[in-house]
């Protein structure tokens, strides 16, 4: 099953689009990191997966092909929004005991264990909480709702490198114990490097990439090799990146197994790498999506 | 720093059913989230009711030795006449203005909050995500607080009545003078209700707080203009119960259909259009365009 | 290599302290800032004030018809004066109501909005930590925009005194020191008007938080005027006391109109407010407070609401202050 599914999805906004083209499919069981720089759309396909914006043109479908808003959508995917809104002027408890009055599930227990364990007292005016205080509220209160979606649009930004290792932790022992799929976006991918499962990458409102990691970093090589022949290999390769300097080219491919050419060397890439070079490569042929199961490469 | 780990449970699968989301819930939340505003109407109706009691009874009173002096061309009656006629009536006067001028002043300061708060705090990304969803969400709010509001106007406007009567007599009106027509039976009960659903509806359509409580102020003191000034010489019965339950009606009519105005335009947000046709499973370059 | 030098400027030290910003660039940021504040002010105070003024032609137009309707007993002028005595009556006392409340609803829209919402948005983190430094930011905001709101609410209620007149000589019992009448004159709306808008920006800066202040501003405006109305109007130092009873005769006071009956008097009326009697033996004095003490009285109103005023924005300065430490 895809958690999130959508079919050349857009968002125009006055004369720009915020999002063009999109077509994805997310498997479930998993993070899924949604990396890009600032405007590329990641808040805005995040909140038409969750129905607070409508799209322009194209289709989202979550969990399976249920719509988005829906009931059985909102029962089972928890939103957390950038700055994490909570209400300024109610308590912590008020927080939590507004989440259980508003859904089917609520883990009371869970919420208050983590919470004491933060030190984040319950009787406090949101307002009054720190910004990394009040994200890690915010979190809490969407992982007590045991969702099968949790989608969080830049959780990290707020806190500090302790604060962001242990909502990571929780994030990780959740999905581990519950079987949660996340969707997480950040436009800092070191941090998520070593914990998402799924990448997509977006670039100026387009989606440049998306897949599995482990797939994604088998199938793109980087090839080194005289610059006098770049051009007939390239012709041939499904090349990302293409960078001469002097005598050498360095080419980012896409082989998915195809061999090297004689007399090139070929090296694996980093993550960072591999998303740096799609965002930056000019205009969009825009990538397709894998399905489940994973095409194999003859 | 340890991680805490979530307890070991039972898988997803053997969760027994969960519960359907309880209206009860709702009444909890619409309460806490509206806390100060409940309490605010309750302290100002407590006063106003305290306040109609103790000046009503003393007016009662001047009224009833006014009604028994004999004879009435005396000087000593005409002093209780006087007295009856100025201080008392302006009394009288003021306390049944500030009570017609309460619907004007609930319109404005609870009405808009209700909604354009969620959006310039960007709360709504959290209440319009939650199980229970943004439309039941926001009727539920509706319902109780309209309940509230008419039902406290009705119990003023009773008082209201029974505290003006003397003046009804001394000061040649009639339960179908103008500013004495809203203040009694159910049109004020009906007035305070248009208030709130016409606040909270600009509210929800302007989206931000301070324009939406000055046009909401705009816009209902013009619909009173017109009704007082206007609708009520065209109304096509002319006696005293019959124009409390017309106006009363179309002010009823007015609020729901500004209620489901705002139902709508919350619901317009979401994406709750039936798919075109099923999405693509294998995509190709290109095939958006 | 050589070090280039810098020819010293004249009069540039270390201790030379850096020139303030100017007070001229303070109006054009107050103006920036709340422009959209100040633009729907003048939009809602000028249809108000035309509004006021095409119901005034049309009450100046009813009235002296009425005035000029001859013979005063015939059916056709009773019922002249009968409509004018409802319908306009109404349309007049409705207004007067509302002129009486508008300072509440000016200062809790204006100051209210102005302070508060710097604190519940955050705002003021920019506006604070800029060159000009946060007392002078609120100095300056304060007293343009009390000068901007004092000068608007005058001229309406100069619109509005025009509108009001034929009704004091219509009424009996209504003088222009009348409770009602008197804040809807002269200086005293526009001092009101400026005395409210401070009140809400005091509390605005005190509950820092938009609906309480504008709340807690129709509050604190509807107890101060109800306490000048009832009591401290009396005690303006313009009281005269008389045992002259030929003052209070209402009927040698009130020129009524040829033909008498119910009819307006042919000049507003001047009858003294009565403040309190007493008798001494057989005399009988009065305490009152003559019909041409008007504007000594305005004075010492606006004098006082300025005041008020002053000391409101020199707290809500001090409330700014604070908040550094």
């Amino acid at each position: 099953m895809n958690v999130i599914e959508t079919g050349c999805l857009g968002k125009r906004y006055g004369k720009s689009w915020a999002l063009l083209d999109c077509t994805l499919a997310v498997p479930e069981g998993g993070l899924a990191a949604l990396v890009g720089p600032n405007g590329a759309g990641k808040s805005t396909l995040m909140n038409m997966a969750v129905g607070l914006t409508v799209p322009t043109e194209g289709t989202v479908t979550v969990l399976g092909g249920r719509h988005v808003g829906s009931p059985g959508a909102l029962d089972d995917i928890a939103f957390m929004a950038q700055d994490a809104p909570v209400y300024k002027n109610l308590s912590v408890a008020d927080m939590l005991h507004l989440t259980k009055n508003l859904n089917r599930r609520f883990d009371q227990s869970f919420a208050r264990a983590r919470l004491a364990e933060l030190d984040i007292p319950l009787n406090k005016k949101s307002g009054k909480l720190s910004g990394g205080q009040q994200a890690q509220v915010a979190l809490t209160i969407a992982l007590a709702r045991r969702p099968r979606l949790l989608i969080l649009d830049e959780p990290l930004s707020a806190l500090d490198p302790l604060a962001r290792q242990d909502f990571m932790a929780t994030v990780m022992t959740a999905m581990a114990d519950d079987g949660m799929s996340v969707l997480l976006s950040s436009h800092a991918l070191a941090e998520l490097e070593r914990v998402a499962d799924y990448l997509i990458v977006l670039g100026g409102g387009r989606l440049r990439i998306a897949g599995d990691i482990g797939d994604l970093l088998a199938e793109h090589l980087m090839l080194s090799g005289p610059a006098a022949e770049a051009d007939a290999h390239a012709a041939r390769l499904e090349v990302v990146q293409d960078r001469r300097a002097a005598a050498q080219a360095h080419l980012l491919v896409r082989s998915a197994g195809r061999p090297v050419p004689p007399g090139w060397e070929a090296h694996s890439v980093s993550l960072e790498e591999l998303v740096l070079a799609y965002l930056r490569a000019p205009g969009s042929k825009p990538a397709g999506a894998r399905t489940e199961p994973a095409e194999v490469a003859p | 720093m340890t991680v805490h780990a979530m307890p070991v449970r039972l898988r997803r699968g053997a969760d027994t059913e969960p519960r359907p989301v309880p209206w009860q819930g709702m009444i909890w939340v619409t309460w806490r989230q509206h806390r100060g505003l409940l309490i605010g109407i309750l302290a100002v109706f407590l006063a106003a009711v305290l306040a109609m009691l103790a000046v009503g009874m003393r007016i009662h009173q001047d009224y009833a030795a006014l009604a028994a002096c004999h004879p009435a061309a005396s000087p000593a009656c005409a002093g209780l006449g006087d007295y009856f006629n100025s201080t008392d009536w302006h009394e009288g006067n003021g306390i049944h203005a500030a009570v017609q001028v309460a619907p004007v002043l609930l319109a404005i300061f609870a009405g808009p909050p209700i909604l354009a708060r969620e959006f310039e705090d960007g709360t709504f990304r959290y209440a319009w995500t939650q199980g229970i969803g943004r439309v039941r969400w926001t009727v539920t709010r509706l319902v109780i607080l309209g309940a509230v509001v008419a039902v406290a106007a009705l119990a003023l406007s009773l008082e209201c009545t029974w505290f003006f009567d003397p003046f009804l007599r001394t000061q040649n009106m009639t339960a179908v003078s103008p500013a004495v027509f809203g203040a009694r039976g159910v049109v004020y009960a009906a007035w305070t209700l248009t208030a709130l659903c016409l606040g909270t509806f600009l509210g929800t359509l302007l989206r931000r707080l301070l324009p939406a409580m000055l046009v909401t102020l705009a816009a209902y003191l013009a619909l009173a203009a017109v009704t007082w000034f206007y609708l009520r010489g065209h109304y096509p019965v002319h006696t005293f119960w019959p124009m409390q339950l017309f106006e009363g009606g179309w002010l009823l009519i007015l609020s729901v259909l500004l209620a489901a105005g705002t139902i709508w335009l919350v619901r317009r947000q979401a994406a709750l259009r039936a798919l075109p046709e099923p999405p693509p499973s294998i995509t190709s370059v290109g095939a958006c365009r | 290599m050589t070090v280039l030098t810098l020819p010293a400027q004249p009069g540039q030290d270390a201790g030379h302290a850096v020139r303030p910003v100017p007070w001229r660039r303070m109006i054009w940021v107050t103006w920036a800032q709340h422009r959209a504040m100040l633009i729907g002010l003048t939009a809602v105070l000028g249809a108000v004030a035309i509004f006021l003024f095409a119901m005034g032609l049309y009450v100046h137009h009813n009235f002296s018809a009425l005035m000029a309707c001859r013979p005063q007993a015939s059916p056709a002028c009773q019922a002249l004066n009968s409509s004018f005595n409802s319908t306009d009556w109404t349309i007049a006392n409705t207004l007067d109501i509302l002129m009486n409340l508008a300072p509440a609803l000016i200062g809790a829209f204006t100051g209210a909005a102005v302070m508060a919402r710097e604190l519940e948005t955050g705002t003021f983190r920019y506006a604070w930590t800029q060159g000009i430094g946060r007392v002078r930011w609120t100095i300056a905001k304060l007293v343009l925009l009390g000068v901007a709101i004092a000068i608007l609410t005058w001229a309406l209620s100069q619109v509005f005194t025009w509108f009001f007149a034929p009704f004091l000589q219509q009424q009996d019992t209504l003088t222009v020191l009348s409770a009602t009448v008197f804040d809807t004159r002269g200086i005293a709306f526009a001092a009101w008007c400026l005395m409210s808008f401070t009140v809400g920006a005091f509390l605005g800066m005190l509950l820092r938080r938009v609906i309480a202040a504008m709340a807690a501003t129709l509050g604190v405006y509807l107890g101060l005027a109800v306490v000048t109305w009832v009591c401290l109007r009396q005690d303006y130092p313009v009281a005269l006391v008389t045992s002259n009873a030929s003052l209070f005769n209402y009927a040698i006071n009130r020129q009524s109109g040829a033909g008498g009956g119910s009819f307006p008097s042919t000049a507003p009326n001047n009858s003294p407010w009565v403040l309190s009697t007493w008798n001494v033996g057989r005399t009988v004095w009065w305490r009152y407070i003559p019909v041409s003490r008007f504007w000594p009285m305005q004075f010492i109103e606006g004098g006082w609401l300025l005041v008020l005023s002053v000391l409101l924005i020199a707290a809500t300065v001090w409330l700014v202050r604070r908040r550094a430490a």
